[in-house]
This record gives structure tokens, C-alpha cells and sequence, in this order.
């Protein structure tokens, strides 16, 4: 289990803190839940219609996250110099941008009044209110978990394979797809697992933006939001799966890396 | 070195954003003032009224926070309910009191797009944006809805009455059903219309002593400005007088 270095016993006293720090909170939502009516709960016409809306804004968000952040990492891992960096570090911003905040930069620019918005307004496009909107706010989001982590696995893979690759007449294209993207595999499963699992818990950037109504934009993290209000039996029952979901991301994500590490 | 530095740094850093919810007032006297938990509407009128250490939320949210042992002297709700769920579960000392009222108006961002004319007809078929019936405001515009004999169609409906608000000023949306208070507080942002019926069966604001109050004596001297001098403050507001 332990590496070849050891660590000073003491680490051990604030391992255990943050341990408990981090798990009480989530063992207390557990305990709270009425799990006598779970099922019966989850099976209500609103808790349908945010999970349906949540999983399916999510599987497009990733889709497009990996169109796009794919690329871009791949650029980024090849590049040099100071546009590069200037890329770098404005991919990295939404990262740890406030919600809200990520929210108002797409309000006033793809908003009806908005920079852009105005212009796709004229022409009969309006974002808001939709769910595209929500699906915007996602990727924006989830985008530079991709690119960070696909970016730095590229970064630190060597080049020697691909170079034998086009040496022996293969296309950028084509060594990027057979052998780039395949050594990169783990990087890029758990980097896809953490985009998701970011784009499914977006809350601040969807109520900004996209507004709040059941089956067009009121996803699961919204419409928990919302029923602490009334329900909050319901809304403790929709945090326990989207606690099980993140889990069961966030476990895919690690067993990706380590199915890297060993190959 | 550096990054003990920088570590210290994030710590008081993450540490001052725990603290948004309750600003402390800057003091004058000498004693501590009174911890007030209001509602979020309360939240520019209260201050101007008196000093105190608020904490300004969701009134429902608030609730939870007491049942959950938050310390407090004064608890201010934007709604009957909300008052009633503290008394049953045992939260408040003696009798609260009525000191406020606010009724749901119409508002449009101030050149009126979509060319509304009231809170009628004119509402169909535009970005309407409403609260959520869960909230106080959502359930008000249900009921103002039935008694004008609409169905509204709303694109949104949000969990607070300010994130209605921001979405007319922002243009977003064509139309929103607010307090009046909040239209009040937006100024020449939006265009104001009124809701027929809703001065009539307006909301309630309650205010009560929390048991076990750190400061009962300061508790009671900011119930009785609130009460006594504050409500032409809370009129200027575009509060309604209790009743």
C-alpha cells in the first residue's frame, strides 16, 4: 500500500480531521434522509423530470466538452509561448470562477441585452429561458476540468511514439487518433467523468442565466434549491442521489487513473 | 516560507467568505447589538432603522438555520407561515407581531418591450417571470392569478422574488410579478403595474423574540423602534402599514 517513502507519523492527526471534516457532513445528509420513502419520493412527477432534464443536459454537455476540449488540450500540451499561456489561464478561469458570477458574464453577453445576445435576438435567438441556455451553462463550467486534466497528461507523456508514428507516414490526424488519444485514455475517461459530474452539479450559472421551470431548466441541483423550501423530505431524497451519482463519477474518475498508472 | 504565506492567505481568505451571510453593522455603543435574523427583503430597510448584527435570508431558510441552534435575538418573517413554523416548533418568546405588509405588483424592464398593459391578458404569450409556488411571493401570485381570472404561462420560476426582479431589470424578461417593495427598490429600472386586488390580501411580515435570546433587553428596544419609529422608514420603503 505505502509508496517507498514513508511520511511523518503526525500527518496522520490532520488526515483524520479533514477526514471527518469532509465525511460527517455527507454521513449527516444520509442519517436525514427518510429512506423509508425514497423510492416512493424519487418516483414523484417532479423529481422525474429534474433527474431526466439533469442527466440529459449533462450527456450533451459532455459531448460537447469533448469536441471541444479535446483539441484545445492537445494544442495547449504542444504549444509554447506567451499566447499559450494566456489560453492556459483563461481556460482555467471558469474553474474557479463563483457560479453567479460565471452566470452574469453569460447573462450580459448571451443574454436578450447581451453583447452577442442582441444580435442573436435581432435575428429571432434568444438563449434564455431554454434549455440550451442550461446546457451552455454547463459546458462553460465543465469544460476546463477536460482540458486541464487531458492537457497536463499529454504535456508529461512523452513524444517518442508519435514521432515513430509520423515518421512512419501516419497524418497528424491520424497519429492523434491512434495513438495520442489512446495513450491518453485514462486522462481523458476521468477528466470526461469529472466534466460531467461538474456540468451535474452546476447550480449558480443555470439560476443566473437560464431560469427555473420544471422540464425546461430547473435541474436537480435547482430544483433542490427550490424544494427546501416546501418539501424538504423530497429535496434531502434528490441530494442523496445526486450524492451517489457524484460518488460513483468521482470513483470511475480515480479508477481510471489508476488503471493508467498501472498500464 | 512563501507558501506558508500563501496557505495563511487562502485560509482567511475562505474564512471571510463563510462570513456573507451576517454582516455585522459597524457599532457605536459600546454593548453588543442585537443578532436579528430578517428576511432578505428586510434587507436594505432594517439596517437604515437600526443597528444590529443581521443575518438576511430566506425566511423559510431561516427557520431551519434556528431550528438548527443558530444563535439570535430577533427573528423577522416576510410571511404568516414562516412566523407560525417557528412558533410550533418552539423557536419563539411570547406573541409575535405584525409590523409590515407588501402586495405583489406587476413590473416590465422600464421601456415595456413587450407593450403590457396590466396585469391581464396582455401577459400571454411574453417571458413572464414568476416565483415558484413553494415561496410566499409564488403562492401570492397564484392567488392573484385565480382572483383576476388568469392562467398565467410563466418561462421561469424562481426560488426568490429578487432573482425575479434581476431578471426584468436585466431585460431578460418581459414581464415579473414582484412585491412592491422590490419594484420600490428598483427605481426607474422597471415599469410598475398594479395587480387588482393584491392591496387587499397582502402579505404579512412578523417579528418575534427568539427563545433563549443572548440579549433579551436588546431584542426588545429593536421590536419597539421597529414597531414604533421604524415604520415611516418602512413606508418610505414601499412597505404597507400592518394590519
Amino acid at each position: 500500500m505505502t509508496t517507498g517513502l514513508g511520511y511523518p507519523k503526525w500527518a496522520l492527526a490532520p488526515m483524520a480531521l479533514a477526514l471527518a471534516l469532509l465525511a460527517l457532513p455527507l454521513l449527516g445528509l444520509l442519517l436525514r434522509a427518510d429512506w423509508a420513502r425514497l423510492p416512493a419520493l424519487l418516483m414523484s412527477e417532479r423529481a422525474l423530470a429534474a433527474l431526466r432534464l439533469s442527466l440529459g443536459t449533462c450527456l450533451i454537455a459532455t459531448v460537447i466538452v469533448l469536441i471541444l476540449g479535446i483539441p484545445t488540450a492537445l494544442v495547449l500540451a504542444r504549444s509554447r509561448g506567451r499566447w499559450a499561456t494566456a489560453a492556459r489561464t483563461l481556460v482555467t478561469v471558469p474553474m474557479v470562477l463563483p457560479p453567479v458570477v460565471a452566470g452574469l458574464a453569460l447573462l450580459t453577453t448571451l443574454g436578450r441585452r447581451g453583447l452577442l445576445g442582441r444580435h442573436l435576438s435581432a435575428l429571432g435567438v434568444e438563449i434564455g429561458f431554454t434549455t440550451t441556455a442550461v446546457i451552455i451553462a454547463q459546458v462553460f463550467v465543465a469544460l476546463p476540468f477536460l482540458v486541464v486534466s487531458l492537457e497536463g497528461a499529454l504535456r508529461s507523456s512523452g513524444q517518442d511514439y508519435e514521432r515513430a508514428a509520423s515518421y512512419l507516414g501516419a497524418s497528424p490526424t491520424r497519429t492523434l487518433l491512434t495513438v495520442t488519444l489512446p495513450m491518453a485514455a485514462p486522462a481523458l475517461a476521468s477528466g470526461t467523468a469529472l466534466s460531467f459530474a461538474r456540468a451535474l452539479g452546476e447550480f449558480g450559472a443555470t439560476l443566473t442565466f437560464a431560469g427555473s421551470l420544471q422540464g425546461v431548466t430547473r435541474t436537480l441541483p435547482l430544483e433542490i434549491y427550490l424544494l427546501r423550501e416546501s418539501d424538504s423530505d423530497l429535496a434531502l431524497a434528490l441530494a442523496v442521489v445526486l450524492l451517489a451519482v457524484a460518488g460513483l463519477v468521482v470513483w470511475l474518475a480515480t479508477h481510471f487513473r489508476a488503471w493508467g498508472s498501472h498500464a | 516560507m512563501k507558501r506558508l504565506a500563501l496557505v495563511a492567505a487562502t485560509l482567511l481568505l475562505a474564512a471571510c467568505g463563510q462570513q456573507g451571510a451576517t454582516t455585522p453593522s459597524p457599532t457605536t455603543a459600546q454593548q453588543e447589538p442585537a443578532i436579528v435574523f430578517a428576511a432578505a427583503s428586510l434587507n436594505t430597510v432594517f439596517p437604515a432603522i437600526a443597528d444590529a448584527t443581521y443575518s438576511f435570508d430566506g425566511s423559510s431558510g431561516l427557520v431551519d438555520q434556528l431550528k438548527g441552534g443558530a444563535l439570535a435575538d430577533v427573528f423577522a418573517s416576510a410571511d404568516k407561515k414562516n412566523m407560525d413554523k417557528a412558533v410550533d416548533a418552539d423557536l419563539i418568546d411570547g406573541d409575535p407581531v405584525m409590523f409590515a405588509t407588501n402586495y405583489l405588483v406587476l413590473v416590465t424592464p422600464a421601456d415595456n418591450p413587450a407593450g403590457i398593459t396590466g396585469f391581464d391578458a396582455s401577459l400571454d404569450g411574453t417571458k413572464l417571470v414568476v416565483c415558484a409556488a413553494d415561496v410566499p411571493c409564488g403562492a401570492a401570485t397564484l392567488k392573484a392569478a385565480e382572483a383576476n381570472g388568469l392562467t398565467l404561462t410563466p418561462v421561469s420560476e424562481e426560488a426568490k422574488v429578487t432573482d425575479v426582479l434581476g431578471k426584468v431589470t436585466a431585460g431578460e424578461a418581459d414581464a415579473g410579478l414582484v412585491y412592491a417593495t422590490d419594484a420600490a427598490g428598483a427605481g426607474d429600472k422597471v415599469t410598475v403595474f398594479d395587480v387588482p386586488g393584491a392591496k387587499d390580501d397582502p402579505n404579512t411580515y412578523w417579528i418575534g423574540i427568539v427563545k433563549g435570546a443572548p440579549n433579551k433587553a436588546r431584542a426588545d428596544a429593536f421590536i419597539a423602534t421597529v414597531t414604533g419609529e421604524g415604520q415611516a422608514k418602512l413606508a418610505a420603503a414601499g412597505f404597507g402599514p400592518p394590519r
